[in-house]
């Protein structure tokens, strides 16, 4: 390979291609006089004239005051508000008469009914889902919503309230307040006492007690800390969102070593308040739809 | 030889260059003590120490130098300088496979959100844009700035300009990337996506960049070619295009010289736009632009066979960098945007497809008459399976762009699958081909150390990149399409964690895919490494490229 200046202008043709050269050569390397290939200059043209039509038919070239707007005058603000009629349409008003209907009556029309599932089940998925599951089987610490055993109440009014202002949510004026004491971190009450409340505690639902433990203690302790939130028999109080010690249902464990934690160090989970977040309406059908999922109650 | 003796003397560059970086050095220790962040502060003792060194390496080279700089020409040939060229060509190695590694770990943490550590400074939001600066500038650059110097030199028969311009260019551009990188790790970042590096990294590279362009363009002025070759269109045309890019979308006022924060001139829908017309052109002209000047080179050089059509070149040359430009919009449809400027940049994404098809036409059809080395060539093969890479991602970017495909493909691993097509199967390998060229001819060996390694090299990143992408195109569409399905009632069939759930199997896969495009780098970090230690057989009779000359 030659790159002497003397013959940086011959024309050669290739013999591979037998297509003549452009004279030029760096390095080693030639160009062919090879003609633009036809079906890639036409192919050029017609996205050319695609584009040059879709000017016309829609908003494209900026001006000094404006834009040129199309020939049918689209926009996609426009596009978006038809969109959202048709979707009216498609809900046949249930959208509006779900609005409009009180809570209470709801369940009284099937369709209306099924209409508040589907969208409550639509707004669970992407609101609720992340912290009580997919189903509303809840996990540790979040309470199942299966089931029947309510924490601050499984009635439609109940279930409102809670999603509208949450528990433990501060920010909320009208948020639900019960807090669990750390009666060992505060100094309320000494290792052996929680020990011996927690095998007690135990007891209520059945459950077989700790070994090594003044099971008298427990029921002293119990009765003297405990029973004015959670009732004598570990039944609960609604009001105070005090959950019953007596069924099988245990939001943070049924073993010793996580009641006598929650004795200790107390207990505080919170749940945002919703409303303001999603409208009226979403928080109707989220509470028609979490009380239809098996444990509503009347 | 008989040398007349002549005094030496420290040029006007050195002795500049010394003072000025002794004096920075101090400025930037005063920063360092006052520094409001301690990650600034570790930045501005990076800088302090990297100019002192350069103060000692300006030293040390005029006291071990001849008095006479490199000349010009030795026996009538010209004396190319190819020391940055080497430096270049290791650190894109290098480079790429760190930045492949942080890849294929943060490909894992999408599969296993647990691997984050739940340390900062190893969390998905900061290793991500170390991902992507790692390889796109890191190795990418690397490889342009490498071929760029090494091209420019050997199609304009001249020793490349400049004296310490070239080393400054490499070396600054190097410590550019070690700011950047150890800053996303730190939590500095000004949150533009490609653009994160705060001010004073930008201002920095903005020397540096200024400092290429003279370097390159005094190359080219000064050639011994009558006419300017088009890989050097395509270098310049990024080179310039990158400058101006970088300044606009980096207009920020800085809170303070101690502080690392600073604030974008632009506002609101503007910023986006700013930001997207220069994310876009980043693809057009660094990963584009820049690697086409690449393939112009390459591929004729190693099929040893002419470009296929002059006037294809121009004609796609012009119409690309028209083009390309306008077609950033694409990237905001269907928000705050203005409704014309969507319709712009989708109509002229859909314009630019053939255009981009020309770079594709001249790499492809340059091969006629010398298929049959692909059976035997796996360089030559890398290159041209790149070239088709590139024609399959400048086909579905077009496809893309347009609204209706759009609404589909938007926020979706589509995106992703799009974007590693161009960038593992074209830029990769595009790249791969240029270092499997490059290192033998700059270290004179007559090939690499191992063709059957490049093989496995191929066929391995080969496997990976289909795994990659066809997983994101699944996992993508897949995700679309539960995003937008709705109930009959019009409510949302699926929550958005259930649609999270489902891209799990492709995400593996992906991470494997990731995985084997690492592992086929290793192998050919392994080949360089044995090559220029000198494992392979030495060049003796290599008529293309001129008995040794002295580097540097």
């Amino acid at each position: 390979m030659t790159t002497s200046p003397g013959d940086n202008h011959d024309h050669g043709v290739d013999p591979v291609t037998g297509t003549t050269t452009t004279g030029h050569v760096w390095d080693g390397i030639r160009e062919l006089n090879t003609p633009l290939p036809r079906w890639w200059l036409w192919t050029f043209y017609v996205t050319v004239v695609w584009s040059v039509a879709y000017w016309i038919v829609y908003p494209a070239w900026p001006l000094a005051t404006g834009y040129t707007g199309g020939l049918f005058g689209w926009r996609s603000r426009e596009a978006v508000v038809s969109d959202l009629d048709a979707l009216k349409v498609q809900r046949a008003g249930f959208g509006g008469k779900l609005a409009a209907t009180p809570l209470e009556e709801v369940a009284k029309d099937e369709q209306l009914f099924a209409f508040a599932r589907a969208q409550g089940k639509a707004a669970f998925g992407d609101n609720c889902a992340p912290c009580h599951g997919a189903g509303g089987g809840g996990a540790k610490g979040f309470p199942n919503l299966n089931d029947d055993d309510w924490l601050w109440g499984g009635k439609l009014e109940d279930i409102q309230t809670t999603i509208r202002h949450g528990i433990r949510w501060t920010a909320d004026d009208k948020t639900r307040i019960g807090n669990m004491p750390a009666f060992g971190r505060d100094g309320v009450l000494k290792r052996a006492e929680v020990n011996a409340v927690a095998s007690y505690v135990r007891t209520l639902s059945g459950l077989s007690p700790t070994t090594g433990v003044d099971p008298a203690l427990g029921a002293k302790v119990y009765g003297d800390n405990c029973a004015a939130c959670h009732g004598d028999k570990g039944e609960g109080k609604l009001e105070l969102g005090a959950p019953n010690l007596s069924d099988q249902v245990w939001l943070y464990g049924s073993d010793a070593a996580s009641i006598a934690d929650g004795v200790w160090n107390g207990r505080g989970q919170a749940m945002p308040a919703w409303a303001g977040r999603l409208d009226e309406t979403t928080i109707k059908a989220l509470s028609v739809y979490v009380h239809s999922l098996g444990g509503g109650t009347k | 030889m008989a040398h007349t003796i002549q005094l030496k003397r420290m040029t006007t560059s050195e002795m500049g260059l010394a003072i000025f970086a002794a004096l920075f050095s101090l400025f930037a220790l005063v920063v360092a003590a006052k520094a409001e962040t301690s990650g600034y502060a570790f930045h501005a003792a990076i800088f302090t120490l990297a100019s002192a060194a350069s103060v000692f390496a300006i030293a040390n080279r005029y006291f071990n130098r001849p008095a006479a700089l490199p000349p010009q020409e030795v026996d009538g040939r010209p004396n190319y300088n190819f020391g940055p060229v080497k430096f270049a060509t290791i650190a894109s190695v290098i480079w790429g496979i760190a930045g492949f590694a942080v890849g294929v770990v943060i490909a894992l943490q999408l599969a296993w959100p647990g691997l984050n550590l739940d340390l900062p400074w190893t969390s998905f939001g900061r290793l991500r844009p170390l991902h992507t600066s790692a390889v796109i500038f890191a190795f990418g650059g690397n490889v342009l700035i490498a071929t760029s110097f090494y091209v420019v030199q050997r199609t304009s028969r001249v020793r490349l300009a400049g004296d310490l311009a070239p080393w400054f260019v490499v070396l600054g551009y190097n410590l550019f990337i070690v700011i950047a990188g150890t800053g996303y790790m730190l939590g500095i970042t000004q949150g533009k996506e490609y653009a994160e590096p705060e001010w004073y990294a930008d201002l920095f590279l903005t020397i540096v960049w200024v400092v290429y362009f003279l370097v390159f363009l005094a190359t080219i002025i000064k050639r011994k070619e009558p006419h300017i070759y088009v890989a050097n269109w395509f270098y310049m045309a990024f080179i310039v295009t990158i400058a101006v890019l970088h300044l606009g979308n980096n207009a920020t006022i800085p809170v303070s010289v101690f502080s690392p924060k600073s604030y974008i001139v632009w506002a609101g829908v503007q910023d986006a736009m700013v930001q997207w017309w220069y994310g876009h052109n980043a693809v057009g002209f660094f990963l584009t632009a820049g690697f086409l000047a690449i393939m112009y080179y390459f591929i004729p050089k190693r099929a040893n066979r002419p470009v296929y059509s002059y006037r294809l070149s121009i004609i796609h040359f012009w119409a690309l960098i028209f083009l390309y430009i306008w077609a950033g919009p694409h990237h905001l449809h269907y928000t705050a945007l203005p409704d014309w400027a969507q319709t712009l940049g989708m109509t002229f994404s859909v314009m630019l497809w053939m255009p981009s098809w020309g770079g594709m036409i001249n790499g492809l059809m340059t091969l006629s008459g010398a298929w049959d080395k692909l059976r035997t060539d796996p360089v030559l093969r890398m290159m041209v399976v790149s070239v088709a890479f590139y024609g399959m991602s400048t086909f579905e970017g077009p496809l893309m762009s347009v609204k209706a495909v759009n609404s589909l493909s938007h926020y979706t691993d589509w995106t992703i699958g799009h974007v590693h097509s161009g960038a593992l199967g074209w830029v990769g390998y595009v790249s791969f081909g240029a270092i499997y060229c490059l290192v033998p001819w700059l270290w004179n060996r007559r090939e690499m150390y191992s063709l059957r390694l490049i093989n496995w090299h191929f066929w391995i990143s080969t496997l990976g990149i289909v795994l990659y992408i066809t997983a994101m195109w699944v996992s993508g569409i897949l995700q679309g399409l539960m995003w937008r399905a709705y109930t009959t009632l019009g409510f949302l069939e699926y929550s958005f964690i259930e649609t999270v759930e489902a891209m799990h199997p492709f995400y593996v896969i992906r991470a494997l895919g990731g995985l084997l495009f690492l592992g086929g780098a290793l192998i050919m970090a392994w080949n360089v490494w044995r090559t220029i230690a000198g494992a392979g057989e030495p060049a003796s009779k290599m008529g293309a490229i001129p008995a040794l000359v002295p580097a540097e």
